[in-house]
């Protein structure tokens, strides 16, 4: 556990130094995240402009949920799209016989080896949003905390989700844009699911469950939330995580690197 | 000279040829382009929203009008889909456009082929979507009229053009910069908010609608879109938009592309 957590360190380190290489991307990223609240802020606007209101979420409550979805895909942009993209190309290119030769996890290897600190403004005016919103709601600090833990589970399900879409390259070699998909249906996170209709709720619920990445996590927040809900986000994302485990080595068994 | 063909027989048996080339490259991976249909579904999730958003709040349209614009905007969006300047940006890069450049045809002409033959290997992913949520909505079913449906696909059809010439006009910043896709990504973030793509214009604040209009991004989703769906759309005013910016656009794209050429080195050449 231990010698994970130094190889971690090293592998964020040396990820860290190389794209501050390029300071003026991070500029760019950051104008682009601000570009990209300001279209969000917008198309809510749009909907609570002539009085309408998602059924059951107010203004600031709706924010919440927006906030939660910056946050998410602030993550995404930091951790996931850099590991988890590259997948189809190792295994294109067979270079995902080193990664296997090393003595370590390689489902580790592949999703933690880099870091990109260009999703760091989208984590940040996230929280900015959530803040706003909750004091203008008079949240209690500590309700903040309880949204944590139904966050991180979102967190885990969506890494789990995009890892084992990832780890189906090893079948068809050239799927670069099947983790496109998935990232087109999780747009739907940025509104509270009850704003869906039926249909569209059970799918994102049971079948893609962006419910669980930003709405549970709002809800929490809120002090809205359902034991259930909260017991169902945990253990979908402890279900999912393993599923990806299993996953991988299963696929591996499939593995017949690139020339051979 | 640029974008003229020297005589109209050979530039329609070498369009033909392209076209049929890249048609049976497109085809070839079937798998891959479904996936690209199904990675467009921004606008069908904005159609559930705004369908229930209309039938409980008073917005400019109602839910079934709602829903048929945002099929309308699907399909739109699905036939100009442009991504020339990612292809053009590695070829200058990695030095390939030199070969092309010695061909006796301008390179532009193979990216707009491509994209154009595109259109047709996507097309029945297409229908098939559209299909399933006519069923599943059948309260907005109805075809456009005949009528209708031709005017919309000239409009689509001029959209297309017009995003292509904007998009290849960024990929000649390939010449000076290594990430000519950072614009495009950027151009993208506000094409997505104000081309009607999140929402038709009609339930926008006035003042925001009228500034808009001014952009050339309601001309690529949003009037195709309604007119599709019949929506009064003052037309010439779309089209004057259209071929307006579309020539600037033009002149910016040929200036650069001399420019550029002078300032291109090729990689490894």
């Amino acid at each position: 556990m231990q010698r994970y957590w130094r190889v971690l360190k090293l592998f964020w380190s040396t990820a860290i130094a190389a794209e501050l290489e390029y300071r003026l991307n991070f500029v760019i990223a950051a104008v682009s995240s601000l570009g990209g609240l300001i279209g969000s802020l917008f198309g809510l606007f749009l909907f609570y402009r002539t009085g309408y209101e998602f059924p059951g979420w107010s203004w600031e409550e709706a924010l919440v949920v927006l906030g939660a979805f910056t946050m998410l895909q602030g993550f995404s942009a930091t951790v996931l799209a850099p590991n988890l993209n590259r997948i189809v190309r190792q295994v294109e290119q067979g270079t995902l016989d080193f990664v296997l030769l090393k003595p370590i996890s390689s489902q580790f290897w592949l999703s933690t080896r880099t870091f990109s600190p260009w999703g760091l403004p989208d984590l940040i005016f996230g929280l900015i949003m959530i803040a706003y919103a909750g004091t203008r709601l008079g949240l209690h600090p500590a309700a903040y905390g309880l949204g944590i833990p139904p966050l991180l589970f979102g967190f885990i399900s969506l890494y789990s989700l995009w890892f084992m879409l990832g780890a189906t390259s090893i079948w068809f070699v050239k799927i670069y844009n099947v983790t496109e998909v998935l990232r087109g249906l999780l747009e739907a996170g940025r509104f509270p699911i009850g704003a869906y209709p039926v249909a569209y709720r059970i799918f994102f619920t049971f079948v893609i469950p962006v419910a669980f990445l930003t709405t549970v996590p709002a809800q929490a927040m809120l002090g809205q939330g359902h034991w259930g809900w909260l017991l169902g986000a945990a253990g979908l994302s402890l279900l999912l995580l393993q599923l990806s485990r299993w996953f991988w080595q299963f696929a591996l068994l499939f593995y017949t690197s690139a020339s051979s | 000279m640029a974008f003229r063909f020297p005589n109209l027989r050979r530039g329609f048996a070498i369009a033909r040829v392209l076209l049929s080339v890249y048609y049976a490259y497109m085809v070839e991976y079937r798998a891959e382009l479904m996936f690209w249909v199904l990675s467009g579904t921004f606008p069908l999730i904005f159609m559930g929203l705004w369908a229930k958003a209309a039938e409980g709040g008073q917005f400019a349209l109602d839910s079934a009008t709602f829903i048929r614009y945002f099929l309308a905007v699907f399909w739109v969006r699905q036939l100009t889909v442009v991504w020339v300047v990612w292809e053009f940006e590695r070829e200058v890069n990695e030095g390939k456009l030199s070969p092309f450049l010695l061909q006796p045809i301008d390179p532009v002409w193979r990216h707009f082929f491509s994209h154009v033959s595109e259109r047709f290997a996507r097309l029945p992913f297409i229908a098939v979507l559209v299909g399933l949520f006519l069923w599943l909505y059948p309260q907005a079913a109805g075809l456009p009229s005949p009528g209708q449906f031709i005017l919309g696909l000239i409009a689509t059809a001029l959209a297309f053009c017009l995003r292509f010439i904007i998009q290849y006009t960024f990929a000649m910043m390939a010449f000076w910069t290594e990430r000519a896709s950072a614009i495009e990504q950027f151009w993208y973030l506000i094409y997505t908010f104000l081309s009607g793509m999140i929402a038709p214009l009609a339930v926008f604040p006035e003042a925001v609608q009228k500034v808009v209009l001014w952009t050339p991004f309601p001309y690529l989703i949003y009037v195709p879109a309604n007119i599709l769906i019949g929506q009064p759309t003052d037309m010439l005013q779309g089209l004057l938009a259209m071929v307006g910016w579309g020539l600037l656009f033009l002149a910016l794209n040929r200036w650069l592309w001399r420019q550029g050429l002078r300032q291109y080195s090729g990689m490894g050449a």
